[in-house]
């Protein structure tokens, strides 16, 4: 793992949560969605908070195909679940909703479980005809090393 | 709007974000390297590769559906519960997915994580 590696797994977690935040402030301005209005539910595409939203996400979704590009999925998707705590936190400054203690405790789970999954190998052996493609992921006899 | 109604928008999420996750990872191990074939191919290469693989465009599709089964679903709900609770329950569909369909080799490491990371986020809801 190199430091563009982990800057790029960053950059999923920030895209992520941020766009969310925004897709949620966005869909708050339209109201619940409902059998009398869902086919005016495209035109919320045009909400400035939607479009931001979908923006970062579309930032997001580079970053994460370069992520899966070099890494498992199951070493990605816990990597870069820091955004469900940065989410919390701008749901707090932004959308005024409430830390209560037990969201707290949720906050350390995740990032103790991102410090398991992030001190382990980015990916492991798996079907044959899918490795070796990276030089710093290379296997030999199909024993995985840390990359 | 019902607790029903939240849970089962909830589930579509699940059920759809997993597919794409799952169809996604498969068409960049396919693919390999991003940041590599940028390198020696450009850019134009990479784009190429991504968007003319069938589990790329198979992976997009349910993706969208993931999208528009979040977007109704915060209508009902706060994000502060669906975001959490459908997060949680995608991350431990993802890991069985993973090595049921993507033999990743998920060792006790990474089902600690996911679990740990599952429960965390399940106690954001609260």
């Amino acid at each position: 793992m190199t430091l563009r590696k982990y800057l790029i797994l960053a950059a999923v977690a920030v895209f992520a949560s941020c766009g969310d935040v925004c897709l949620a402030r966005g869909i708050k301005d339209f109201g619940a969605v409902t059998e009398a209005n869902w086919h005016q539910l495209f035109g919320v595409v045009l909400n400035p908070w939607v479009l931001t939203g979908i923006g970062l996400l579309l930032l997001f979704f580079g970053s994460y195909l370069t992520a899966l590009s070099w890494a498992d999925l199951t070493y990605v998707l816990p990597a870069t679940a820091l955004s469900y705590v940065l989410m919390a936190l701008l749901a707090r400054l932004f959308l005024h909703e409430h830390i209560t203690l037990s969201r707290w405790l949720g906050i350390a789970l995740v990032t103790v479980g991102v410090g398991f999954v992030a001190s382990g190998p980015a990916v492991t052996p798996t079907l044959p005809r899918w490795e070796p493609r990276d030089s710093e992921t290379r296997f030999s006899n199909g024993t995985g090393s840390d990359a | 709007m019902t607790s029903t109604a939240t849970w089962a928008g909830i589930a579509a999420i699940v059920v759809t974000a997993t597919t794409g996750d799952v169809l996604q990872a498969r068409a960049m191990k396919e693919i390999g390297d991003l940041g590599a074939i940028r390198k020696s191919q450009g850019i134009l290469q990479v784009a190429r590769g991504v968007l003319t693989s069938p589990w790329f465009m198979s992976g997009l599709f349910f993706m969208a559906l993931a999208f528009f089964s979040l977007l109704v679903t915060l209508s009902w709900e706060d994000v502060s519960l669906v975001g959490p609770a459908s997060a949680s329950l995608t991350f431990i569909a993802n890991a069985l997915a993973a090595r049921l369909f993507l033999k990743e080799r998920v060792d006790h490491r990474r089902w600690l994580a996911a679990l740990f990371v599952a429960g965390g986020v399940a106690l954001l809801a609260h």
